[in-house]
């Protein structure tokens, strides 16, 4: 077996393991509480009183506006220094939602307001309340627009939680990284890195295409060819 | 009963309707004619509350509600008349997430609550009423104009409302698919359905329509029986508006070739 081949599969079940404790956590958890910051904010941006509006506008603005690996250092690095001091994956997993939420609030913004208004008349007109129309009609024919977008952020997050490296995380970069302090082997062990998350993306995306031919059984707005 | 009472909408600075007053009888169809921009589509908004009057007083059956500039209408007196009343729309609306039947089970499912097999009975029953209980299973996307249309009217008639309120309902279908809609909606006036429509559409209005409104630039120009205000109108504008649309109506025909 060739020197390259066996090292791979020595770290694999070291980077799988990092994976499955660290990498998958953190992305799940991180896109799940991200997606609900991402719907309040764009709740709050669309329908929100003034003053609170401003507030998520300013949000929106910091957390996009600046890199996530400075996000990450502002929180675990920075944040001791006015006495909040916060464990590597609390703070790794505080730094993607607030990022996710951002980025998805902008997504899910433009998606409600693509739903025709003629679906809000449809549902006051049989008696519907403003959630019951947002919950039965508005969100389900926007989620089906939005799963393309937030599929690239999600797939995006898989990608960056490597970042968590740098605040020491040990997800699967991490490991990767360690082995390489014994082995020198660089270019084995990060090629290894690549393909896995390369794998882990793959997945998404063949779950991303599903998901798409499951919601459009229906076909799209109604409008063009009213 | 459904009266209006010196109903005013003011969009902005523009006062779309002038203090309108009419009153309709349980069991009747009434046609709202008149030029675009000249208020009927605000009228009927207006009679469910998609568009809160600006002044004025409503009453559908039971429910009165009366309305001040400035003032804001409780939601749930909102809900209390949107709920005696049902809407069909010019481009259908039906929900394109949900079967045709899944549309007609919406507000009894989700608004008055009640339990899916007793919804689906009475969908199914309102499907067959407006032909379309084959298509029962259909996504909206599959269905001709005329067929959305159908199912709309289904949906709307759903939680037994006093009224059923109808914005253009043929005017986006071609002559042929309008012709079922006009069907059933014939079928539903003679059974004695209440209803009030904004129509362009001479042959739905004289078909089925005992009383003609005819509104222009937000004011009741002339109301009577159809056969006076189409045949024989007493304004020179409700002539002139009349006259415009049948020479429109045939020269749609001599276009198409029918």
């Amino acid at each position: 077996m060739p020197h390259w081949l066996q090292l791979m599969l020595e770290s694999l079940p070291t980077l799988l393991w990092a994976a499955l404790i660290f990498t998958v956590p953190l992305t799940l958890l991180s896109f799940a509480l991200g997606l609900i910051a991402g719907l309040v904010t764009a709740l709050i941006r669309l329908f929100g009183p003034k003053p609170l509006v401003a507030l998520v506008r300013f949000y929106v603005w910091i957390f996009r506006g600046t890199p996530l690996l400075v996000q990450l250092f502002l929180i675990f690095y920075g944040l001791p220094s006015v006495g909040i001091l916060l464990d590597a994956f609390p703070a790794a997993l505080i730094g993607f939602t607030l990022n996710i939420g951002a980025y998805t609030s902008e997504i899910i913004r433009a998606v409600i307001g693509s739903v025709p208004k003629g679906q809000w008349e449809a549902s006051y007109s049989i008696g519907m309340t403003w959630s019951q129309a947002m919950r039965r009609t508005i969100l389900p024919q926007a989620g089906r627009v939005a799963v393309p977008p937030l599929s690239n952020t999600f797939i995006s997050l898989v990608k960056d939680t490597s970042l968590a490296a740098a605040i020491t995380v040990p997800e699967m970069f991490q490991a990767a990284q360690r082995i390489v302090a014994t082995t020198y082997e660089p270019l084995i062990l990060y090629v290894e890195a690549a393909a896995l998350y390369l794998a882990l993306s793959s997945v998404l995306s063949a779950l991303q295409a599903r998901l798409e031919v499951r919601l459009n059984r229906y076909g799209g707005f109604l409008e063009a060819n009213a | 009963m459904i009266g209006l009472s010196n109903i005013e909408k003011r969009f902005g600075d523009n006062l779309v309707l002038k203090g309108v007053t009419v009153t309709l009888d349980e069991g009747s169809v009434t046609a709202l004619v008149g030029p675009s921009g000249g208020g009927k589509s605000t009228l009927l908004r207006c009679i469910n509350l998609l568009e809160i009057p600006t002044s004025g007083s409503l009453r559908i059956g039971d429910e009165t509600l009366a309305f001040h500039p400035g003032g804001k209408v409780p939601a749930k007196d909102i809900q209390r008349i949107r709920l005696q009343t049902g809407m069909v729309f010019q481009n259908f609306q039906l929900f394109p997430h949900r079967t045709a039947i899944e549309n007609v089970m919406e507000g009894l499912v989700t608004v008055l609550k009640w339990p899916e097999p007793r919804a689906r009975e009475r969908a199914m029953a309102l499907l067959e009423k407006v032909g379309m209980a084959e298509k029962a299973d259909a996504w909206p996307a599959t269905l001709s104009g005329g067929q959305q249309q159908r199912v709309a009217i289904a949906r709307a008639l759903a939680p037994s409302p006093r009224v059923l309120l109808c914005d253009e309902p043929t005017s986006a279908l071609d002559p042929e698919l309008a012709q079922e809609v006009v069907d059933v909606l014939g079928q539903l006036a003679r059974e004695g359905t209440t209803m009030v429509m904004a129509t362009h559409d001479l042959r739905l209005a004289s078909k089925i329509a005992q009383e003609v409104v005819f509104l222009d630039a937000g004011v009741i120009v002339e109301k009577g029986p159809a056969s006076v205000v189409f045949d024989n109108p007493e304004r020179a504008r409700t002539k002139r508006f009349i006259a415009s649309l049948r020479q429109e109506e045939a020269q749609k025909e001599a276009g198409s070739g029918v």
